[in-house]
């Protein structure tokens, strides 16, 4: 890391610092973490950032909230490279890896338009399970049709 | 083991579950004890919201012999023609019975009945994949015509696409140690990569040809089912192809001695009649164990023995 962006990475004083997206994916992790800004939390948002490591990189910062476990895993879907750092009172106070959950519940929509979670009346959240994490392939657990990585991103990402 | 399970897919069960089931099968047909009062004062509930005779009669015949009440909703007179929803439906017809049979055009439907449902939910058939007590005749139904399902070398045939009584076969049928499986099926209607992949990975030896004839040489039991015009993109496709999927006396003369067809019926014109008075033909066999078959479930699934 250079100077200019452990500045900003360190700079806030309590929260949560998501390091190392792929570039371009920031907006799709807030995203996938229902951090809408309406929360009245500070966000701060750095794009294409250079790094070392990935060449072009995304940082997100959440001030004064710290994401809960299974919010950090979610990421895996679409930052598997993300680091994420819990902040508090300026300092690094937890690392968490993140780690691709059993069951996506709730975020992604299933491709297959006769699936019961497609229909708007029966209001059933989708459900999908992990079957293959690189490259990401879930099973909807409802008709058993698989999304894939592609898709995920896809939907995700709009 | 039995008791008060969901009956969602063929998967959920071991060989175990199923030997034990065939065997309160066997019991009922042979009239081993009085079954006609076991369900004495239970009510069985059918939601058939996709039409489906003969499983819905299957279901309500097997229940009504084992001494049960049944009650079936009537999806464009009830409730739901007015608009309510396939859960909230589900929610009263849990009120009500002791047991509910559903099938419904929403693939996944059975999974979310049982997460709805207190009272234990049979899948009547769902989306393209699951029809588990079409599979559990099925495989009762080669138990007793060859004694064993281990070590024979099946044939399914027809759409393995969207044919879910073939997929169930064929998660069926890797609770056994089978010898092998042939899936022939025209190009467009080969089986979903979810289905071959969870074949797969059950271990089972797996042969696709588009060449029926080849393959009804060397099977036990040919498993046909029906290949559906509609779910072709192009008709001129399903012109060219449907002549070369139907079972006919001629083409299992080339099978081997002992050879059984099934079918889950109903069948249109891809099972030949004249193949019904051969010593192949165990299709009608296999539907008269579907009202036992069930039976021995519902029993088991209420906890009557
Ligand atoms: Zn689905």
């Amino acid at each position: 890391m250079d100077e200019q962006e452990t500045l900003r990475v360190s700079k806030i004083k309590n929260g949560t610092v998501i390091d190392h997206i792929p570039a371009g994916r920031a907006l799709a992790v807030l995203r996938l973490m229902g951090i809408t800004g309406s929360e009245g939390h500070v966000v701060t948002v750095a794009m294409n950032v250079r790094s070392g490591k990935l060449g072009k990189k995304d940082l997100v910062k959440v001030e004064n909230l710290e994401l809960k476990a299974e919010q950090v895993n979610k990421l895996t879907l679409i930052a598997p490279t993300a680091t994420i750092n819990i902040i508090r009172d300026y300092e690094v106070v937890e690392k968490r890896n993140v780690k691709l959950p059993d069951k996506i519940v709730g975020i992604l929509r299933c491709t297959n338009p006769g699936c019961i979670t497609r229909q708007p009346m029966e209001h059933v959240s989708s459900r999908f399970l992990i079957v293959s994490k690189s490259p990401l392939r879930l099973e909807c657990e409802y008709c058993g049709r698989y999304l894939e990585e592609e898709e995920v991103l896809k939907q995700l990402t709009q | 083991m039995w008791k008060f399970r969901d009956v969602i897919s063929i998967l959920d069960f071991n060989r175990e579950d199923l030997e034990h089931l065939f065997s309160m099968t066997d019991r009922i047909l042979e009239r081993l004890f009085d079954v006609g009062s076991l369900l004495d004062g239970k009510i069985v509930a059918t939601a058939f919201i996709e039409p489906s005779t003969r499983t819905r009669l299957s279901f309500e015949t097997a229940a009504k012999r084992l001494g049960a009440e049944v009650i079936n909703l009537e999806p464009h007179i009830s409730s739901m023609a007015k608009g309510e929803s396939l859960t909230d439906t589900l929610r009263m017809l849990d009120d009500y019975a002791d047991l509910i049979v559903i099938r419904s055009p929403y693939e996944g439907s059975a999974k979310h009945a049982a997460d709805v449902c207190e009272h234990p939910v049979i899948n009547g058939g769902d989306g393209t994949q699951h029809h588990p007590t079409q599979a559990m005749i099925d495989l009762y139904t080669v138990r007793r015509l060859k004694g064993r399902i281990d070590g024979l070398e099946f044939g399914v045939v027809g759409d393995l696409k969207y044919g879910r009584a073939a997929a169930s076969f064929l998660y069926g049928l890797t609770r056994f140690n089978v010898k092998r499986i042939w899936l022939i099926s025209p190009e467009p209607l080969s089986p979903r990569p979810e289905l071959m992949d969870r074949l797969k990975s059950l271990g089972v030896d797996i042969m696709k040809t588009e060449n029926l004839e080849e393959a009804v040489e060397g099977v036990d039991i040919l498993y046909v089912t029906r290949i559906q015009k509609e779910r072709f993109p192009d008709p001129a496709e399903y012109e060219k192809v449907r002549g070369s999927y139907v079972i006919t006396r001629k083409i299992i003369s080339r099978a081997r001695e002992g050879l059984k067809v099934l079918h889950p019926l109903p069948r249109v014109d891809e099972l030949s009649h004249d193949v019904d008075d051969t010593p192949y033909q165990a299709y009608f066999i296999q539907a008269k164990f579907g009202v036992p078959v069930r039976m021995a479930l519902i029993s088991l699934i209420l906890g009557a023995f």
